[in-house]
Parts: structure tokens; C-alpha cells; sequence
């Protein structure tokens, strides 16, 4: 039975691997990372490929540097925007601080990842002051604030306490002030305001053209390099030749002005990314992701197929390992004990742990869901045929019927219920989980969410989350309707009685 | 183990025999060492308090309890391990509250078995209706659920799922213990006509010394995992083994009277 159990696990992982495969290969895909300028920036890049005829298709915001990183070395994606910086402080170990974009160049190619030149703008840590207040006091470098112990400086938290943030800055600069935390989004408010007079910032936060703030030269080159760049694998320069012309052509062309400007068009002024970049470009935007409803629907169908495929597979797993655990104590109390620890890795981490695996996309969140679902459908399980009583069990074996028999006429029947329960739980949990695949590419409501938080956007994140709360309750009804229907009568009739 | 006992057993007659049987829990025996012979044809009687060993003595005859020690013998062979099904088939079951299955119907429960075993839809409702008419069961009732039956009801449901196959042996465990005293009263009348009737071998369980005297001749007082005494109501009475045994028959207050 239990070797019976270890074909199924592995027939249900193996059924999630040709999805895999299913990719088109003659498609570039691009990816950004989950913030505007990320975004942006692959939006560029597949207007720019689209006029040069290159089939591309840009999986935006998919989450984090990592997630990035891996899709890009396993070939789930062929292109993304990155930073110098990133590569050299978090991406490659083995570089100088100070490497530059040839010597990156050459230590990707051993990995087979090609980069082009700096697309013309630095995107580090900054220090910024209100333009008009720079002006009356003649500030364009950091190095001119020595002259000017009195100035209130205000940095977040997170500038305050790292070494290469102000305790460094202050001592290559000679700074006499102090300096307080400050939350930065209050930041900025404080300084537009008057309260502050220089903040720490991203040098290409759409803030600084919205309150017109002066950024300070770094003229001792204090901060780390921020190049940005587009990561490519080499193969595409067989696969797609025109697409690494196309990235090698945008190189020095986007100026920290420009992209300020961008990333401002974006979150402060509420226009999409694609309309933006092909402004900048200087091309024809192609109508937006649809109208409402027609996006819903998708966002529907790929919400529904996550957690429908994920909920089948763990219910043809998680049954038949719930039945096992009931069969025999230890090996039940192991897989209980397995499953429970499955429940406590942090659902994002999970999800992220599943793309070595299966890439990027709906394949990993899927792969990720189907775990979750397994520990309330085994305990489930478990409880039900371990709650039957203990006479009706002695009394299906007195019969003379063969242990088989008696599981699937008599015992699964009586624990019915709490299999279906056991499956509602995780299906309704699944709606809400689900919605973290957007970070992975899998799309589903979770992507009017995430593009909502980065957009700071209230009205977007509802699109995503009143349809998953909807759905969720949809789920909870469709499930009381199926044990209802599923539920043998005489078992209703005890539970009346 | 004693010649004489080993001769006994392999007698043609004996439907089931225990031979030094023991079911140890743990470090407390349930069953200690305990020899018996049941005849084929007779009925037989398992008496004593809550908690001394007799019901585990009736499971371990079908294979539901296995002996830590000695052995189980059924037509004079070994139980063993790969015959338990084919023996269990052979043997009508019937506990205390009826054991019928809550989510099949009374039909439901009695099918369950010849179905498995391939009999035609049409013999199996043949043979419902033969047995309804034994046990006094309205056909009507024969699509209602076990919460939709009186608790005399549903113990003659669980004869007629026992008796489907008409194996020769029934054995049955307090099988009126949950009745309220008129229907079981009326319910023994019937079943020792059952009885009477089919000739089968019967070995119950009850805790109620009348009872078991009202059923069978052959009473088996069982303590503490151990026989005290195997013998009618009469010996018990004339002459007890121990002085539990006429505790036990005087705490009966409303025996019938001497035979």
C-alpha cells in the first residue's frame, strides 16, 4: 500500500512537469521585477523588441531580485532590468565593490548571461533637498552641506543604521549635524513641508519631480554604483539575434531626469507602465489590458485553474495518505508530523522554494498550493476514518468482507464528511494563498493586488481582493451544497436526530 | 496440553474450540488459558460481569481478538490468519446495539455482503424476504435508515444480516442488552424459536443469568478471563464450583422456576 502511495506522490509532482515544457520557444519573454521602474523598464524593452519584430512577451512584476535572478539562469525568462550594484552586492560573490560593468561582463559569461552597457542612469542612494531651498543656499554636492551644521537632515531607518548609509557618509563627508529616523514616505512630506531640509532618497524616486527636490551630487562617489542595465542570456543571441541588438541599442539612453519623470507618470499621475514607456519611445501604445470585465475573466480563470489543478492533485495524493495514517499510528503520526511542517513554511518562501523546481508561472504555484492542501485533507482524513466507532468497524470485519471492502463501502462513506470538510478548508485557504502566485508569474487575482500595493492604489488592490473574498465564500456555499449532496441520507438523519 | 482435551477437540462435532487460549493486554489478561468446547447444533452461554473476559472469548473465536497463547479452533483446524474471512462468512455476527451501518439502508446493510460475493439482486431480495418473515420484519421497512428503526427493529435487521448467507453458527454478543424489558422479553420468545427452528450453533453473551438459562441448557460462568464454572443452571445451583458462582445465581432475583 504505502509503495502503492509513494507512485501516486510522484505521479501527481510529475503531472505538474510537462506544464513546464509547454512554454513557447520562440517567444523572448521578459521579466521586471515588483516595482514601477522594474516594470517600466520591461516594458521598454518589449515595445522597443516589438518594432523591431521580435515575438516578446514581458511577465511583469514578478517579485524579487531572487525570483529574478533564477527565473533568468533557468531560462523561465530570457531578459530582465537590473542594477550593477545588485549584481555585485548580492547576485555574484566573487566581485570586487568596485567592479565595473566590463568585469561583470565577463564573469557572467561564464554563466552564460550576457549585460549591456549602463542604460544611462544610476539608481542609488541619494540625498535630496527641496530645489528652491538648495538654491538660495548654493548646495549642489553632499560636500557643500559641511557648510551648513544647522540644516535638519531626516533619514529612514534603514539609511540610518547601515554602516555604508549616513555613519559612513558622515565621516567621508565630514558632516558636523545629527541626524533623525523618520518613516520615509512621512519623509518627504516633512521636507516638502519645511520641517526637514535634506532626506535620503532613491535617485530616481518619482517624488523628486513631484516636489521638485534638488538631488546632491555625490561628488567624493560615496554611494555604490546603481547602474541600470538589462540582464540577457547569451543563447538568445542564436535564438533571437535582433532582441540583444535591440537592449544593446538602448544603452545610454534613459537619463535619471528621464526616468524620474517615468516612474512619476506612473504612480503619481496614474498612467500604465505600457503607455509611459511608449512615450518614451516614441511609439504607438497598444490598447491597455482590456476592458474591466474582460480582465476579470482572466484573472478569474487563472485563479480558479490554480487552485482547482492544485486542489485535485492534493486530493488524489492527500486521501489516499490520510487513509495510510489511519491504517497505521506511526507511520501516521510521521505523516501528519510532514504535512504539519509543509503548513508552517511561510507561504511566500514556498512558493519561492517551488521555481528551481518548475520555473516560473502558474507550474510552481501550483506546486506550492498542492503542498498547503495536503495537512487539512490528511488530517481530515485521518480523523474521519479514526472516529468511526469502534462497533460498526467490528461489525464490517465480523461480516467476513475483505479489508478493501470494508474501506471503500463502509469506512470511507461514514468519514465522508470529514474528507469533504477537510478539502473545503483547503480550498478556501487556497483562494487566499493563491493570490501571492502573482508574485511568481502565475497571474490570478493576485495581480491587481500587487500592482495596486506598488502603485499605492486602493481601487486596484479591491479588483483583486473583493474577487478573492467572492470567491472564497462562492467556494465555501459550492462545498456545503457537495457534502450535502454527497452525505448518504441515513447519515443526515443521525446527525438530525 | 492434555490428551483427552486434545482428543475432544478434534471431535466431528465441535464447531469451535478454545485450547489454553490466552489474550493478554498488556500485563492483564482478558482471557487466561481457557479451554472450551462448543458442540455443534447446541446453544451455549457466556455469562458474567461487565469486564470479565467473555465477549473478548466470542471475538477471538471469528479472528476479531487474536490469543497471545494456545490456540482457536474452528471445525477442529487452526484459525488461522489467512482463513479468517471464509470463517467469519461461515458465522453469523450480532452485537449489543446491532452494529447496523448508519449511512446504508436496511436493505443496504443486508446486501452488503452478498453482493461482494456476487449474488444476483433478485436472490438477494429472495432471501431478504425469507428472513423478514423469520425475524417478523415489515418488507415496508426495507428502505428506511437504521435512525428511522425502534431498537427492536434494528436488532432483528442485524439477525437477518447475519443469518443472510445461513451460516451454521451464530454467535451473539448481549444482543438484547440494549432493550427495554418488554420488547426483549418478547424478543427472547422469538429468537429461541429461531433457534429452535434452524438448528443452529449458537454461542451468546449475556450478562443476565435468566436469559441465558431461558436460551440453553449449557451455561459458562466466566471471571476474570478464566471459566469458574461450565454446567446447566441446575449444577450451578446444586453445586457450585466456587463461592462466587452461588453469589452470582443468588443475586438473580427473578429466576424461573427449578427444571
Amino acid at each position: 500500500m504505502s509503495r502503492c502511495l509513494a507512485m501516486l506522490a510522484f505521479a501527481a509532482l510529475a503531472a505538474l512537469v510537462p506544464l513546464r515544457a509547454a512554454h513557447s520557444t520562440e517567444t523572448v519573454v521578459i521579466g521586471s521585477k515588483n516595482f514601477t521602474e522594474s516594470v517600466v523598464l520591461g516594458e521598454i524593452a518589449r515595445l522597443a523588441a516589438k518594432e523591431h519584430g521580435v515575438a516578446v512577451e514581458h511577465r511583469r512584476g514578478l517579485g524579487g531580485t531572487r525570483i529574478l535572478w533564477r527565473a533568468l539562469l533557468g531560462g523561465d525568462i530570457d531578459a530582465y532590468p537590473e542594477y550593477t550594484g545588485t549584481l555585485v552586492h548580492e547576485l555574484l560573490h566573487d566581485v570586487p565593490p568596485d567592479a565595473g560593468i566590463p568585469l561583470l561582463r565577463e564573469r557572467l559569461k561564464q554563466l552564460g548571461i550576457g549585460i549591456t552597457a549602463s542604460l544611462g542612469f544610476n539608481d542609488t542612494y541619494a540625498i535630496g533637498m527641496r530645489e528652491d531651498e538648495a538654491r538660495r543656499l548654493h548646495i549642489r554636492g553632499i560636500s557643500d552641506l559641511a557648510r551648513h551644521p544647522d540644516l535638519q537632515l531626516a533619514f529612514s531607518n534603514e539609511f540610518m543604521n547601515r554602516a555604508d548609509g549616513w555613519p559612513g557618509l558622515k565621516a567621508a563627508y565630514h558632516l558636523p549635524m545629527g541626524a533623525r529616523g523618520m518613516d520615509h514616505d512621512l519623509a518627504y512630506r516633512a521636507l516638502a513641508s519645511g520641517a526637514v531640509d535634506a532626506i535620503d532618497l532613491y535617485s530616481t524616486d518619482a517624488e523628486i519631480a513631484y516636489y521638485h527636490l534638488r538631488v546632491l551630487k555625490d561628488d567624493l562617489h560615496y554611494f555604490p554604483r546603481y547602474e541600470a542595465v538589462y540582464l540577457y542570456r547569451l543563447d538568445l543571441e542564436q535564438r533571437a539575434p535582433n532582441f540583444a541588438a535591440v537592449l544593446n541599442r538602448l544603452e545610454g539612453s534613459i537619463d535619471a531626469q528621464q526616468m524620474r519623470a517615468m516612474n512619476k507618470a506612473v504612480k503619481i499621475d496614474g498612467k500604465s507602465e505600457t503607455s509611459v514607456a511608449a512615450n518614451f519611445l516614441g511609439v504607438e501604445a497598444e490598447p491597455g489590458s482590456g476592458a474591466f470585465w474582460s480582465r476579470m475573466a482572466r484573472y478569474t480563470a487563472q485563479h480558479l485553474a490554480l487552485v482547482g489543478i492544485s486542489l485535485i492533485l492534493a486530493i488524489v495524493l492527500a486521501v489516499p495518505l490520510g487513509v495510510l495514517a489511519a491504517r497505521r499510528r506511526r507511520l501516521g503520526q510521521i505523516v501528519i508530523a510532514l504535512t504539519g511542517i509543509l503548513q508552517t513554511v511561510p507561504s511566500l518562501a514556498l512558493f519561492v522554494f517551488m521555481i528551481p523546481l518548475f520555473g516560473i508561472g502558474a507550474e510552481p504555484a501550483i506546486a506550492a498550493l498542492f503542498l498547503y492542501s495536503l495537512l487539512p485533507i490528511v488530517r481530515n482524513t485521518h480523523a474521519g476514518l479514526t472516529g468511526i466507532q469502534p462497533s460498526l468497524l467490528e461489525s464490517a470485519a465480523a461480516l467476513g468482507l475483505p479489508p478493501r471492502v470494508r474501506l471503500w463501502r463502509v469506512e470511507l462513506p461514514l468519514a465522508l464528511r470529514s474528507i469533504l470538510a477537510g478539502i473545503k478548508i483547503a480550498a478556501v485557504i487556497n483562494v487566499g494563498t493563491a493570490t501571492l502566485g502573482a508574485l511568481i508569474g502565475a497571474g490570478g487575482y493576485g495581480q491587481p493586488i500587487l500592482t495596486g500595493i506598488r502603485l499605492d492604489s486602493l481601487p486596484l488592490i479591491m479588483e483583486g481582493a473583493v474577487p478573492a473574498a467572492l470567491l472564497a465564500l462562492v467556494m465555501q456555499g459550492a462545498f456545503e451544497l457537495i457534502e450535502r449532496a454527497l452525505t448518504p441520507r441515513g447519515l443526515r438523519l443521525r446527525a438530525m436526530s | 496440553m492434555p490428551a483427552s482435551l486434545e482428543a475432544s477437540t478434534k471431535l466431528p462435532d465441535s464447531a469451535f474450540a478454545l485450547v489454553h487460549a490466552t489474550r493478554a493486554f498488556g500485563t492483564t489478561r482478558a482471557v487466561d488459558d481457557v479451554s472450551l468446547d462448543f458442540a455443534r447444533g447446541h446453544t451455549s452461554t457466556l455469562i458474567g460481569t461487565s469486564g470479565s473476559g467473555k465477549s473478548t472469548l466470542l471475538r477471538m473465536l471469528i479472528g476479531l481478538e487474536w490469543p497471545t497463547a494456545g490456540e482457536v479452533r474452528c471445525d477442529g483446524e487452526p484459525l488461522r490468519r489467512e482463513d479468517v474471512l471464509e470463517v467469519r462468512r461461515r458465522v453469523g455476527y450480532v452485537i449489543q446495539d446491532g452494529g447496523l451501518f448508519p449511512h446504508l439502508s436496511v436493505l443496504g446493510n443486508l446486501m452488503l455482503l452478498p453482493r461482494h460475493l456476487g449474488w444476483t439482486p433478485s436472490r438477494i431480495r429472495e432471501r431478504a424476504c425469507e428472513l423478514a418473515a423469520l425475524a417478523h420484519l415489515r418488507e415496508e421497512l426495507f428502505g428506511r435508515f437504521p435512525a428511522e428503526l425502534s431498537g427492536g427493529q434494528r436488532q432483528r435487521v442485524a439477525l437477518m444480516r447475519a443469518l443472510m448467507l445461513d451460516p451454521p453458527t451464530l454467535l451473539l454478543d448481549e444482543p438484547l442488552g440494549a432493550l427495554d424489558p418488554l420488547v426483549r422479553h418478547g424478543l427472547q420468545d422469538e429468537l429461541r424459536e429461531i433457534f429452535r427452528n434452524l438448528g443452529k450453533t449458537v454461542i451468546m453473551v449475556t450478562h443476565d443469568l435468566a436469559e441465558a438459562a431461558f436460551f440453553s441448557d449449557r451455561l459458562i460462568l466466566v471471571r476474570r478471563g478464566r471459566v469458574l464454572q461450565d454446567g446447566s443452571l441446575e449444577d450451578f445451583r446444586r453445586h457450585p464450583a466456587d463461592p462466587f458462582v452461588r453469589e452470582f445465581v443468588a443475586a438473580q432475583r427473578a429466576l424461573p422456576g427449578a427444571a
